[in-house]
């Protein structure tokens, strides 16, 4: 049986608020965060809806304290939700445990180095977001604003699970004793580079996603950042922490059938939920609700479904995907839910899955599509990406 | 009980030729320039021409390269693969970036983006060897391959994985070549290998390579040595290295007399080599040193180098003359330090042990 990992600290920023607070009164008043795009001029803008946040970089950096132009907005939307968790988490000395930094990100400075790619050989100006385009450089940015030094900090791509892979190390690093305290999440900001990529592959939707409906037409892509602070049982009880819930169980596994599509029967997905209930020690019917990746491509909610019926051997918990809310905000997707799961155990409440109507014909999976009060212990949550990614983080009210 | 942690196996693909797993440089192909490619195999031995055309080169060189340490160690397939890269196959996301630029955003096309992905190697490898098991991929700079040992060893150590197979790969390709020359990160002027530290300029050699590596909890015939702990930190101040050292050392009950050789990160870049003077000159002034970037070329996951390099050492228990640094003999090391940092940031200290 395995033992949960404290939860201490979350922040987010994403489309329905800059911080925690924000997020859960737009989940719960149903105020979505669905826009055309207004920060990014692409000759798509006409046909593409996005969960843009809506603060300006410039806003972002006067926020930081730092001169225009200065970073990637991956690390800017970073560093402030970075913050809000260490703050949340009453964390005052950085350093005082053996603290790491594990972040997910797929685009990292993208967004600069798509606009400087030529630039850079005319205009010395730009040459400091050139070593941007490293994904490491924002967690490195991070780790820097939070006073990390010598410290372990790391950074994990793998696509649309990213940062649930980031909560799943750090997980993992508590647990055999490699680190006391560790920063888990992700940042990803809209860019051209992903607006065009995902445009390429047909999945994008002209308008708002609709998770799990039959006629669903694809994803939005959305932008955010969240963090949670993990420590372990040690800390907590040295500290007296106010612990917010736990994270009870996870699992990795590869759908190893495509390089961008999952499998029919979502093979890897079945697999990473089955570990995650192995590492927690629980049966599938102590799973109280489900926050599904529910992305709204044809390809994904099939193949999900599919494999929460495999799982749940045909007695699908109660569950629903909050991208209808924020949009797909890909590394981000697993930290900015996580945060979701731990506001679902706290109010015990079930966030609706928005925009559905029609049933799926492949089966009879239908999603909550209201705002459901109901006693919650266990809240399984999805995340899987490109390169056959899938990964399941299992959270819990008890250790 | 922690468990132990064997290398059972090595691939390389390099600068130097070091895809023919037999050899251990034998043959030392020397470069006078400010980039280095790697010594291409012939990837048709390897991979069906037809797959291999759109292919991303990091893939290409991580395929020979898995499979070499796949085949040395007995394998067809792992519980876990694990894969560090800067970059990822960076040559196609600045072909899509040029494309979106240059064409307005039209006329794209998917295959370039995907293998954008910075996870593309590590899903190429689980899909052909069909391995369903973890799946990782870290993009850490100069730690992205030690982010990989590290996760391994939790693997290996909570029972997690009996198999793993790690690796390291990054690309050179010209913009992102172009673009740290102008910030002084490449040298402006070439430098021949064999001169590489004595050329007191800015900036480093600039190359590209993939290496992999079976890690396993149970040693075997082809066993190179054991993994005894590895460590990285993301910022490390000149004055704290060598307290940060002997607390690394002592943390695996060694002192740094029992370290039998040290490898050294040296690129060459006047500016942030200091931070390896600290340690040659201080308390491994006796110790037989190495150093494997004038071989290797700098690159994030050039670690992924010296690592083979040192587990070579170990098994062949002889220090190749190119690569040794200093005038203190060595035969049959039993115990490897490994230290790399990049521009005084991402250090690392890898910790290998005879078995």
């Amino acid at each position: 049986m395995g033992k949960g990992i404290a939860i201490t600290g979350m922040g987010v920023i994403s489309a329905i608020g800059n911080n925690v607070e924000e997020n859960y009164e737009s989940l719960i008043s149903k105020k979505i965060g669905i826009t055309k795009i207004s920060h990014i001029d692409t000759v798509h803008k006409n046909d593409i809806m996005v969960g843009e946040i809506p603060t300006t970089n410039s806003v972002l950096e006067t926020q930081l304290g730092l001169s225009p132009d200065s970073w990637s907005r991956t690390s800017l939307l970073a560093v402030i939700a970075a913050k809000q968790a260490v703050t949340n988490a009453g964390i005052t000395d950085i350093n005082a445990f053996r603290t790491g930094l594990i972040s997910g990100t797929t685009v990292g400075g993208m967004d600069k180095s798509e606009q400087y790619f030529y630039e850079y050989f005319e205009n010395d100006k730009t040459w400091h977001h050139i070593n941007g385009l490293h994904a490491g450089d924002s967690t490195q940015k991070i780790a820097l604003s939070l006073g990390l030094k010598s410290s372990f900090t790391t950074t994990i791509s793998t696509a649309c699970s990213s940062a649930a892979n980031a909560i799943m190390l750090g997980a993992r690093m508590i647990k055999s004793g490699q680190l006391e305290r560790v920063i888990v999440g992700g940042a990803d900001c809209l860019s051209k580079f992903t607006i065009n990529g995902f445009k390429t592959l047909m999945i994008l939707s002209d308008t708002y996603n609709t998770p799990f409906d039959d006629n669903r037409k694809g994803l939005n892509l959305g932008e955010s950042a969240a963090y949670l602070v993990l420590e372990s049982d040690a800390v907590v009880a040295k500290e007296n922490k106010k612990v917010l819930a736990y994270v009870k169980g996870y699992g990795n596994a590869n759908d190893a059938f495509h390089q961008t599509a999952s499998s029919d029967n979502g093979d890897g997905a079945v697999l990473a939920m089955e570990q995650a209930l192995k590492v927690a020690g629980l049966s599938p019917d102590s799973v109280d609700y489900i926050n599904a990746h529910g992305t709204a491509t044809p390809n994904n909610d099939l193949s999900e479904g599919r494999a929460m019926n495999r799982v749940f051997n045909g007695k699908v918990p109660d569950f629903s995907s909050t991208k209808a809310f924020t949009g797909h905000t890909l590394a981000t997707a697993g930290a900015i839910e996580a945060v979701y799961a731990v506001l679902a155990l706290q109010n015990n409440v079930i966030f609706p899955n928005l925009n559905f109507r029609t049933p799926m014909q492949e089966f009879d999976l239908l999603p909550e599509t209201e705002l459901k009060q109901k006693e919650l212990n266990v809240v399984l949550s999805n995340s899987f990406g490109f390169g056959g990614n899938c990964t399941t983080l299992l959270f819990s009210k008890e250790a | 009980m922690k468990k132990r942690v064997y290398i059972n196996s090595v691939g390389s693909v390099s600068a130097q030729k070091t895809f023919e797993n037999t050899l251990f440089l034998e043959e030392i192909t020397s470069y006078n320039d400010t980039t280095m490619g790697v010594i291409n195999p012939n990837y048709k031995d390897y991979i069906p021409p037809a797959a291999a055309r759109r292919m991303a080169k990091g893939i290409k060189m991580s395929t020979v390269s898995s499979k070499t340490a796949l085949d040395e160690a007995g394998l067809d397939n792992v519980d876990a693969i694990i894969v560090g890269t800067g970059l990822g196959c960076i040559d196609d996301s600045e072909k899509f970036i040029s494309a979106i630029i240059d064409n307005k955003e039209q006329f794209l096309t998917p295959t370039r983006f995907i293998q954008s992905s910075h996870n593309t190697v590590s899903g190429q490898i689980a899909l052909g060897i069909g391995c369903k098991g973890y799946n990782y991929t870290y993009v850490n700079g100069a730690t992205s391959f030690e982010s990989c040992l590290i996760d391994a060893m939790i693997q290996l150590q909570l029972e997690e994985a009996e198999n793993v197979l790690v690796g390291g790969v990054d690309e050179l390709v010209p913009h992102h070549v172009n673009t740290h020359r102008l910030i002084n990160h490449i040298k402006k002027i070439p430098v021949e290998s064999a001169h590489l530290l004595a050329s007191k300029t800015e900036g480093c050699v600039m190359a590209e390579g993939a290496h992999f590596f079976v890690l396993s909890e149970k040693k075997q015939a082809s066993t190179y040595a054991e993994l005894i702990g590895v460590r990285t930190y993301n910022i490390l101040a000149q004055n704290q290295l060598a307290q940060t050292v002997t607390a690394f050392l002592k943390e695996h009950e060694l002192s740094s007399d029992a370290i039998d050789l040290v490898v050294l990160g040296y690129n060459g870049d006047v500016t942030f080599d200091p931070y390896y003077d600290l340690l040659a000159k201080g308390m491994f002034a006796d110790t037989a040193q190495a150093y494997t970037k004038h071989l290797s070329g700098e690159y994030d996951t050039a670690g992924g180098f010296a690592f083979w390099f040192a587990s070579k050492v170990m098994r062949t228990g002889t220090l190749p003359a190119v690569a040794h640094l200093n005038k203190v003999a060595i035969t049959k090391p039993k115990t490897i330090l490994l230290y790399n940092q990049y521009r005084g940031e991402y250090h690392s200290l890898v910790l290998l042990r005879q078995c």
